[in-house]
């Protein structure tokens, strides 16, 4: 069977991913393109005798390589040479999407003109003259409609009989005028030189060379003799800057746009009985200036409603049936070592992983609707003057809200920022949102420390300090650690379209399938690292013979009458949870929170604090079922009780080390959850590395901070 | 009448003279097709005044004033 490798280009917002859906089914997958976190969406579809691989580009604006995805998709396009390039146009707004094509057709490849979204330019009452378009580009022309499935066969047709001669675009499409023209032909005739790969135009590099393309530089540099064609081009280009007074590669665009509005104006005639807009309408509600953020916090509320309340339910029979699991492995396996990795470690592990799937399906609903829908845009548009005081983007705004829920969703939702530097600094200050997990660890403390009058106050206190510490250090990340000018914020505020609900469920299964994918296994492995620190050595030195002492009382329990039964009962679960402190004191977390106990002692912490904290790097509730047992005292959702009373009779707690614990609680390091996500978001150890580091050294000062001012103040 | 794009109100109009600034920023706007020549409109402010919405041939951009005060427009007094 025959191969044919098809590239679909073209700008955001075209319908170019629909298209993509119509022309693979769910024949589909997605990755990641190396290196960056630029989605890769491929696919395949059977037609006729032909095998068509079909990649979905990233949607872009230009070919200029200067954002990371335009830089992937014109990467692909070079070093990939796919058969063909079908460049998805969307007929409502032809000028600006030419552009691209210009770009796409001055590659010299192989190429198919798809015009979509026709019905809505003729809604518009714009009329396209297909024949000229072929005509001017030298390619054939397909219309389509995605969002209707109209015009896929029609595509897959054109594409079947595809003659590398009739497909290649015209020579020279775009004029540079003299004297640009003459200084063009020069470098191309000394490109001739060069044995520089057939597939890829003289006269697209050539130009390239003069705009000073950083990567064609650098691909011709790696060549024999080409070092001297992109100094000569360097040279030509100084020269030609001086002449136009203008960099040259805003020459060239500029020239190129002449060329689009020419084109558009023969290619487009546009009746007067136009109907009127009604993206303008919807957006005169949604972005009006009073009404607007009302409404945009309106929707956030039911987001972040739909993503926690919802979520809740099929998150609650995931724990039941997790529980329930890990009661049948115990069941069925031999007593012993297999056992509790199996029920504890694995079952436990597993179960961490999936329970956030329903939260996360949701919200990847969520987030595919308001970009779907071109809400998005507005969302930036309403939040930017806000996020931009504290040196963020518009579209922060909603992964940071997402983070009081979890802080996992939060760095996942970072994925709608455009700048990997956005990107980057929303993920680092996500995790100060309080999320729900730390909210049982307040409760225990305040409710153990803090009289009723003052609980809702120190609560939200915990909560503003978190605020005001994300808004400082996302001003510190940008000026210190991502310096650099801002980037542009100018962008698109596409048409309101709904959303195909094919796309809708394939972006949100994808996205989810790739977080179980690269996550889940992290999430697992540190899963089992902390269950191992805090159960292992098995082997431990008891104060007493708890075994014996535990077998004894259940045999006494068996032959004495109810009263006698039930003290006896009692006594041999305070000796069970007796044994549990003892085993935890002196298992390898135990040990290390010993060992780090001079370290914390400035926090007014001591090693069972240290050792809570760790255990719960794995999840930030678990601090209290670990203070639990380290007290050996029960603890249940309903009576936290008998805990609280150990904690206040504890010497070492205050009110004061209680702050300045859950200051630390707050701050210190992402739960491994959520390094897992930014580790998946980054593709990079290094900032999941980082995240935990600063957060520990920042979680250390505050709370420092807070013990050492409280107690001098009297506290 | 010359004026800087950031100082037009919503619902007025112009054609772009021209365009300054460097870099990233002026890349990124002709690549969105803020080019000399160009009708522009100003559609809305945002609720805080910053963003501003713009329409151009076919389509809408937002941008902020620091971005529009970079565009020169040629207005009809």
């Amino acid at each position: 069977m025959e191969r044919l490798v098809i590239a679909l280009a073209g700008n955001p917002n075209c319908g170019k991913t629909t298209l993509f859906n119509n022309l693979t089914g769910a024949n589909q997958r997605v990755g990641n393109y190396s290196g960056v976190t630029v989605e890769k969406r491929q696919g395949c579809r059977c037609y006729g005798a032909i095998q068509y691989d079909i990649i979905d580009l990233p949607g872009t604006y230009s070919l200029s390589a200067k954002a990371e995805d335009e830089r992937v998709a014109r990467q692909f396009l070079l070093d990939e040479s796919p058969d063909l390039i079908v460049n998805v146009v969307d007929a409502g707004n032809l000028e600006r999407n030419l552009y691209l094509t210009l770009q796409l057709a001055e590659l010299g490849r192989p190429m198919l003109f798809v015009l979509n979204m026709v019905d809505m330019a003729e809604r518009q009452g714009i009329v396209i003259h297909d024949k000229k378009i072929a005509k001017l580009l030298g390619v054939p022309v397909v219309r389509t409609v995605g969002s209707k499935a109209r015009g896929t066969d029609e595509l897959l047709d054109a594409m079947s009989v595809m003659k590398v001669e009739q497909f290649t675009p015209t020579e020279i499409v775009v004029d540079y005028g003299e004297p640009v023209e003459s200084i063009i032909a020069e470098v191309q005739r000394r490109l001739e030189t060069v044995a520089y790969d057939p597939a890829r135009s003289a006269r697209w590099q050539a130009i390239k060379l003069l705009e000073g393309d950083r990567e064609v530089e650098a691909y011709f540099a790696a060549l024999k003799g080409g070092e001297a064609v992109v100094k000569l081009a360097a040279e030509l280009r100084a020269s030609l800057e001086e002449k136009i007074d203008e960099e040259v590669d805003i020459y060239f665009a500029e020239r190129r746009y002449q060329v689009v509005r020419e084109w558009a104006a023969q290619i487009t005639t546009k009746s007067e009985t136009s109907a009127p807009d009604l993206s303008e309408r919807i957006d005169r509600v949604l972005t009006n200036r009073v009404a607007g953020l009302p409404i945009f916090l309106l929707l956030m509320w039911v987001l972040f409603n739909g993503v926690f309340t919802f979520g809740a339910y099929p998150q609650s029979w995931l724990e039941d049936g997790f529980a329930w699991l890990g009661d049948m492995a115990r069941a069925l396996l031999p007593d012993g070592e297999l056992r509790e990795l199996v029920a504890d470690g694995i079952i436990g592990g597993v179960g961490g992983v999936l329970v956030f799937l329903p939260n996360i399906l949701l919200l990847f609903l969520g987030i595919a609707i308001l970009e779907g829908t071109g809400y998005m845009a507005r969302a930036a548009f309403l939040m930017d003057r806000i996020m931009r005081s504290v040196g963020l983007h518009g579209k922060s705004f909603i992964p940071l809200l997402l983070g009081f829920g979890c802080t996992v969703p939060s760095v996942l939702g970072t994925r709608t920022l455009e700048s990997p530097r956005d990107r980057l600094v929303t993920m680092l200050v996500a995790p100060l949102m309080s999320c729900s997990a730390k909210l049982p660890v307040y409760t225990l403390l305040i409710g153990s420390f803090f009289s009723d009058e003052w609980a809702g106050t120190v609560l939200f206190f915990v909560y503003f300090v978190g605020i005001l510490l994300a808004v400082l250090m996302a001003k510190a990340f940008r000026a210190h650690l991502l310096p650099g000018d801002s980037e542009p914020f100018v962008m698109e505020m596409p048409p309101y379209h709904w959303p195909t609900a094919k796309s809708l469920v394939l972006q949100m299964w994808q996205r989810a399938g790739l977080y179980l994918k690269k996550a889940g296994t992290m999430i697992l492995a540190a899963s089992i690292l902390v269950w191992f620190l805090t159960n292992r050595p098995a082997e431990v030195q008891y104060s007493q013979p708890y075994d014996e002492l535990i077998a004894a009382g259940q045999q006494q329990a068996l032959v004495a009458d109810d009263e006698g039964r039930a003290a006896l009962e009692a006594a041999v679960q305070k000796l069970q949870r007796e044994q549990q402190s003892e085993k935890l004191a002196q298992s390898y977390a135990g040990r290390i929170g010993k060992a780090v106990e001079p370290l914390v002692k400035p926090l007014g912490f001591d090693w069972k604090i240290a050792v809570s904290l760790l255990a719960a790097v794995s999840a930030k509730e678990v601090f209290v079922s670990t203070m639990a047992t380290i007290y050996s005292v029960e603890s249940s959702e309903e009576s936290l009780a008998a805990l609280r009373a150990a904690l206040v009779a504890d010497q070492t707690l205050t009110p004061l080390v209680a702050l300045a614990l859950m200051m630390f609680v707050l701050i210190y390091t992402p739960c491994v959850s959520t390094l897992a996500a930014i580790r998946r978001e980054t593709n990079s150890w290094r900032w999941p590395l980082f995240s935990a580091a600063y957060s520990v050294a920042l979680a250390w000062i505050v709370a420092f901070l807070v013990n050492q001012i409280g107690s001098r103040l009297g506290f | 009448m010359r004026r800087k794009l950031s100082q037009l109100r919503p619902g007025e109009a112009g054609v772009i003279s021209h365009v300054s600034g460097k870099g990233a920023i002026r890349r990124r706007m002709i690549d969105m097709g803020i080019v000399p020549g160009m009708t522009i409109e100003v559609a809305k402010l945002a609720p805080l005044g910053d963003p501003m919405e713009i329409k151009l041939r076919g389509f809408n951009l937002s941008l902020r004033k620091n971005e529009a005060e970079l565009i020169q427009v040629e207005t009809v007094a």
